[in-house]
C-alpha cells in the first residue's frame, strides 16, 4: 500500500471549474490512493454473493460473467419496481445544481463528477439510456448513454466515493437523496462481483462471529476483563459485566469498534462504569456484539439479515428491550430500517422505560430499542449522576454530528444535553458543519480503509478545517461523537487538517466525570493519563 | 452547445407553426394539436403517476433536517423532523409553496491563505428566489389565461388580473409577472450558462424547456403589447375550441398559432421530462414520510424471508471455547455431542 504523504497545499491543488471534455466522455484514472480493494475470493465466497475472484480495479478485465449487461439492466428494472424512491429519483431531477457542492469529496477533491448530482447522472444517464423510449431513440440527446464496462468501472470509482452521508438530500428542493442512489448501485455492482473487502469481510465476520473484527466469544471476554481491570486500575472498582446471560431487563449492543480499538474501548468502559454505577440489570452478548452494520452498505437484504440476531438474541435472552451504543450507521438501521426488516418485535419485549428514572421512551415504542444518549441525557435531567467536571476541565470540547444519526434519525440535543452536564467548556464548530448541516468524516459506509486515505483526506477537508476553526478561536483540544467509525477516521483527519485534537466517545467524557460510589481518588483518565487539575490545585495549594 | 441546439429545436418549431398557419394550416396548429397535447398530457402525466406508484416505498427513509420527537424537555423540531401525518403534511407544505429545502443553499468557496485553507459557505440565495418568482409567476400567468376559457371570467381571474397589473402602467396594462418571469428565465438561463458547476451538468434537456418557455412567454407578450392581437377574436376561437365546436380561425393572426404552438410542444413535453417534477415532489419519500418507523411499523410489501446465522449454529461453532471461558450455554458440552 503507497503511504499517503501529500501535504495540505498538495492536496488542495486545484480549483473548481468545469473541465473541457464533457462528462460523459471524461474517464477515471485507477491509481493507488484512489480507490479501494475489491472483496477477496475467499470472502465473497463465504457469503454467497456472485462471481468470486481475484482481481483489481487496474487490470484492464475485471473478469466479469460473460451476460453482465443482461445482469445490470435486470438488476435495475427489479429496483425500479421495488423502490419508489430509486424510479423517482431517476426521473425528476431538474440539475438544479444546488447539490452539486454539499459533497465533502467535492469540496476536498474539485472533481465535478463527485458532486451529487453527476453522481447520480452515472446511474441516470443509463435509465435514460436502457429504460426510457427518448433515451432510446434519442440517445445523448436525451442525455441517455448506452451501458459499457466503461460506465461500470466508473460507477465503482464513484459510487465508493461517496458515503452515504445523505447531505446532499438535504438541499435538494425534491429530497433527492444520493446516498439512496449509491445503496442502489452498489448493489447492482455486487451483482457482478464488483466491491470493495473492507466492507466485504466485516459483513462475513459479523454474520458468523458476531461482530465486524471476527473476536471469537472466548476473546471478546477476555478483551472486556482486560478492560475491566483497566477501569478498577483508576477507579479502584471491580466490575464484571455479563455476558450471555438470560434474565436481565437490558440487553446491552454497541459496535464493536468500542470494544478493540483505541480510543472506542475508554468510550466501552465509560459505558460500563455507567451501568455499575445506575446498578443497571443488563447483559452483553457476544453473539450479537455487534452493534454496526455493514450490511447497509452492502445490499437491504444483507443489512436485513445482519440486523436480525438483535431481536433473536433479545428474545433468546429474554430481555426487556434493547439498549444500543455510540454508532452512527448502526443507528440510521435501526431508526429507519429495523422495525420494517425484523419486525414486530418478540412478543415479550416491552416499550423501554428508564429503571432510574422511570422515563418511557416514547419514541421507541415499536422497536424497543434506545440510544444510550437519550438513556443518559434523561439520567442528567433527573440528577442521577453526580460529575465532577474539574476533571475535564482541561478539555475544550467540540461536538461532531455523525451522519447518520444527524440526517437518519435527527438526535442533536441529546448528546449536547450529555457533553454539557460532564464538561465545562463546550464550543460549537460553525452552523453550516453541524447538526443537520453536518460533514461526514469521509470514511463512512465502509471507506474507513487506510488504502485511500488520499480521498478520505480530501473528503475530510470541510469537517477538518471546522474543527481548525474553533481550535485556534477556543483552543479547542477535543472532538467528542457519537460514532465508532468516527472514533477511528476522525483521528488521520484531525492529525492532517487540525493537529493537536483529541478524539474521543461521549461516554469516555461521562465516566471520567463521573463519581462512582466506592471509587478511590481519581489521578488518572480512562486514558490513565494525569488529571491536570489536580496539579494545579496542589500548586495553589502550596 | 446545448443552449444552442435548444434554440435551434423551439426557433425550429416557432417558424413551422408560423408559416404554417399563415398558409392556411390554422386547422392543424389551432385544433388538431391543441386537442392531441392536451390528452397527450394528461394520459402521460397520469402514466407517470401511476408508474410510480405502481413501485412500493418499501422503507420508511425521511431525511431528516431537526431535532427529533425525544424527550418531553427537548425542543423538538417538528417541521424538519415530522413524526406524525399531519407535521409531515406541514413539511410538505413548505417545501412546495415556499421551496424549503432550496432556502438553506449555500455556496463554498475555499479561500487559500498564508495560515492555510479556509473553507467557507456563502448564503445563495439567488436560485431560490428566482426559482420562486419563476414558479409563481407562471402559475398567475396560467391561471390569467382562464379568461380566455371561460364565460363570464370568474371573480378570482379577474382580482388575479387587477393585482398583477395594479401598478396602471401602460394600456394594454403591464402585467408585474410578464417581466419578472422574463428576468427569472433570464436568470435561469444565464446561470446554467455561466455557473461552471451547472453548465457541467446540463444537458439539452434542461436547456430545452427554458428556451421553450421563454419562447411562449416572449410570442404572449409579443401579441399583448406590440401586435396587438385581437383579443376578443382569439377569445371566441378558443371558447369553440373547449365547448367542442370549434369555429373559423379567420382574422386571427399567426403569432397566436405559434403561441399555441409552443404551448402544446410544452404540454407533449412535459409528461417524459424533468418537469415531472411538477408531480414528483408530492411522492419524493425522503420528505413525504415522517420519522416515526421506532415508534409506527413500517411495512415491505416484498419483505424478504428472514435468514440469518442463528445462535444455535454460532454455539455449535464455539461451545467448547465458550464453556472453557465460563461463558453460558444453552447446550451443555456432553448433551450437544450426543
Ligand atoms: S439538488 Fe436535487 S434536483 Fe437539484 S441537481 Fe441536485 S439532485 Fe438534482
Ligand atoms: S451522500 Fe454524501 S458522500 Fe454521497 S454524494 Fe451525497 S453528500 Fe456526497
Amino acid at each position: 500500500m503507497a503511504k499517503f504523504n501529500m501535504t495540505p497545499d498538495e492536496l488542495l491543488n486545484f480549483q473548481f471549474g468545469a473541465p473541457n471534455v464533457g462528462w460523459m466522455e471524461h474517464k477515471p484514472v485507477f491509481k493507488e490512493g484512489n480507490f479501494a480493494y475489491p472483496g477477496k475470493a475467499d470472502v465473497i465466497r463465504d457469503l454467497g454473493f456472485p462471481n468470486p475472484r481475484e482481481w483489481s480495479p487496474l487490470d484492464e478485465d475485471w473478469k466479469l460473467p460473460e451476460n453482465w449487461m443482461e445482469i445490470v439492466r435486470d438488476g435495475m428494472k427489479d429496483r425500479l419496481d421495488r423502490y419508489r424512491s430509486f424510479k423517482l429519483f431517476m426521473d425528476i431531477c431538474v440539475r438544479c445544481g444546488a447539490c452539486a457542492d454539499k459533497c465533502h469529496f467535492y469540496i476536498g477533491g474539485g472533481d465535478p463528477k463527485n458532486m451529487p448530482v453527476l453522481r447520480a447522472e452515472l446511474l441516470r444517464s443509463i435509465y435514460r439510456g436502457e429504460f426510457t423510449t427518448a433515451g432510446k431513440i434519442l440517445g445523448k440527446w436525451a442525455g441517455g448513454r448506452p451501458l459499457t464496462m466503461d460506465v461500470v468501472k466508473e460507477w465503482f470509482f464513484y459510487f465508493y466515493q461517496c458515503t452515504e452521508c445523505r447531505r446532499c438530500s438535504l438541499f435538494c428542493p425534491y429530497g433527492i437523496d444520493t446516498a439512496e442512489v449509491t445503496m442502489i448501485a452498489r448493489e447492482l455492482l455486487q451483482l457482478l462481483g464488483i466491491n470493495i473487502n473492507w466492507m466485504m469481510e466485516p459483513v462475513r465476520n459479523c454474520n458468523r462471529m458476531g461482530n465486524h473484527l471476527g473476536i471469537q466469544p472466548h476473546a471478546f471476554k477476555d478483551i472486556v476483563d482486560f478492560l475491566c481491570e483497566d477501569i478498577e486500575a483508576v477507579t479502584g472498582i471491580r466490575i464484571n459485566p455479563p455476558m450471555n446471560e438470560k434474565g436481565h431487563e437490558v440487553l446491552f449492543i454497541t459496535p464493536s469498534g468500542d470494544v478493540f480499538a483505541d480510543p472506542g474501548i475508554y468510550t466501552f468502559m465509560g459505558y460500563l462504569m455507567l451501568f455499575h454505577e445506575i446498578g443497571l440489570d443488563y447483559t452483553l452478548s457476544t453473539y450479537a456484539s455487534e452493534g454496526g452494520n455493514f450490511g447497509l452498505f452492502t445490499s437491504h437484504e444483507m443489512m436485513k439479515k445482519l440486523n436480525a440476531k438483535m431481536y433473536a438474541e433479545a428474545e433468546r435472552l429474554g430481555s426487556k428491550w434493547i439498549l444500543g451504543g455510540e454508532c452512527g450507521h448502526m443507528w440510521r438501521v435501526i431508526n429507519q430500517y429495523m422495525s420494517t426488516h425484523n419486525g414486530p418485535c418478540p412478543p415479550k419485549m416491552e416499550t423501554p422505560v428508564s429503571p432510574i428514572t422511570g422515563t418511557v421512551f416514547r419514541n421507541a415504542t415499536e422497536t424497543k430499542m434506545v440510544h444510550i444518549a437519550e438513556f443518559t441525557a434523561d439520567l442528567v435531567r433527573h440528577n442521577k449522576l453526580k460529575f465532577d467536571k474539574r476533571r475535564n476541565s482541561h478539555l475544550n470540547v467540540t461536538f461532531h454530528d455523525s451522519c447518520n444519526p444527524a440526517r437518519g434519525m435527527g438526535m442533536f440535543e441529546e448528546p449536547r444535553e450529555v457533553i454539557k452536564a460532564c464538561c465545562d467548556n463546550f464550543f460549537e464548530m460553525p452552523a453550516q458543519t453541524i447538526r443537520e448541516q453536518t460533514f461526514c468524516c469521509a470514511g463512512g459506509s465502509g471507506l474507513n480503509t487506510d488504502e485511500i486515505m488520499e480521498m478520505r483526506m480530501r473528503g475530510g477537508l470541510p469537517r477538518g478545517n471546522a474543527l481548525r476553526h474553533v481550535q485556534q478561536k477556543h483552543d479547542v483540544n477535543t472532538m467528542a461523537c457519537v460514532c465508532a467509525i468516527d472514533r477511528a477516521t476522525l483521528i488521520p483527519l484531525a492529525d492532517y487538517w487540525a493537529p493537536g485534537v483529541t478524539i474521543c466517545g461521549v461516554h469516555e467524557l461521562v465516566a471520567n466525570a463521573l463519581i462512582m460510589k466506592g471509587e478511590q481518588e481519581r489521578t488518572m483518565d480512562l486514558r490513565q493519563n494525569e488529571l491536570p487539575y489536580l496539579d494545579e490545585s496542589a500548586e495553589e495549594d502550596a | 452547445m446545448a443552449f444552442f441546439i435548444s434554440l435551434i429545436l423551439v426557433l425550429t418549431l416557432c417558424a413551422a407553426s408560423y408559416y404554417g398557419a399563415e398558409a392556411g394550416m390554422q386547422w392543424l396548429f389551432g385544433m388538431t394539436i391543441p386537442y392531441l397535447a392536451i390528452a397527450g398530457f394528461v394520459c402521460g402525466f397520469a402514466y407517470k403517476i401511476y408508474s410510480w406508484a405502481k413501485s412500493p416505498v418499501p422503507f420508511r427513509i425521511p431525511t431528516t433536517g431537526g431535532q427529533q420527537y425525544s424527550h418531553e424537555w427537548i425542543k423538538h423540531n417538528p417541521l424538519d423532523n415530522p413524526h406524525t401525518v399531519s407535521w409531515t403534511v406541514g413539511r410538505m407544505l413548505l417545501e412546495i409553496l415556499t421551496f424549503r429545502s432550496l432556502f438553506r443553499n449555500t455556496e463554498v468557496v475555499i479561500h487559500r491563505t498564508e495560515d492555510g485553507p479556509r473553507v467557507a459557505y456563502n448564503s445563495a440565495r439567488w436560485l431560490w428566489l428566482f426559482g420562486l418568482i419563476f414558479h409563481y409567476c407562471f402559475l398567475v400567468i396560467f391561471l390569467r389565461h382562464f379568461r380566455f376559457f371561460l364565460d363570464p371570467v370568474p371573480f378570482f381571474v379577474r382580482a388575479l388580473e387587477f393585482t398583477d397589473g395594479i401598478f396602471q402602467i401602460g394600456a394594454p396594462r403591464l402585467y408585474q409577472t410578464d417581466v419578472l418571469i422574463l428576468a427569472a428565465l433570464a436568470f435561469l438561463l444565464l446561470r446554467r450558462m455561466f455557473d461552471h458547476k451547472v453548465r457541467y451538468i446540463s444537458l439539452i434537456s434542461d436547456y430545452f424547456p427554458l428556451v421553450l418557455i421563454s419562447g411562449i412567454a416572449l410570442s404572449g407578450i409579443y401579441m399583448r403589447y406590440l401586435g396587438k392581437t385581437d383579443i376578443n377574436a382569439v377569445k371566441i376561437y378558443v371558447m369553440g375550441l373547449f365547448t367542442l365546436s370549434p369555429v373559423s380561425a379567420e382574422g386571427i393572426a399567426p403569432i397566436f398559432f405559434m403561441h399555441l404552438f409552443l404551448v402544446c410542444a410544452l404540454l407533449l413535453y412535459f409528461p417524459w421530462s424533468k418537469l415531472m417534477h411538477l408531480g414528483g415532489v408530492f411522492l419524493s419519500p425522503t420528505r413525504n414520510l415522517p420519522n416515526d418507523s421506532r415508534m409506527r411499523m413500517h411495512v415491505n410489501p416484498w419483505n424478504p424471508p428472514k435468514k440469518y446465522h442463528t445462535y444455535e449454529a454460532y454455539e455449535d461453532d464455539f461451545r467448547e471455547f465458550m464453556v472453557e471461558a465460563g461463558l453460558p450455554v444453552d447446550k451443555p458440552l456432553d448433551k450437544a455431542d450426543a
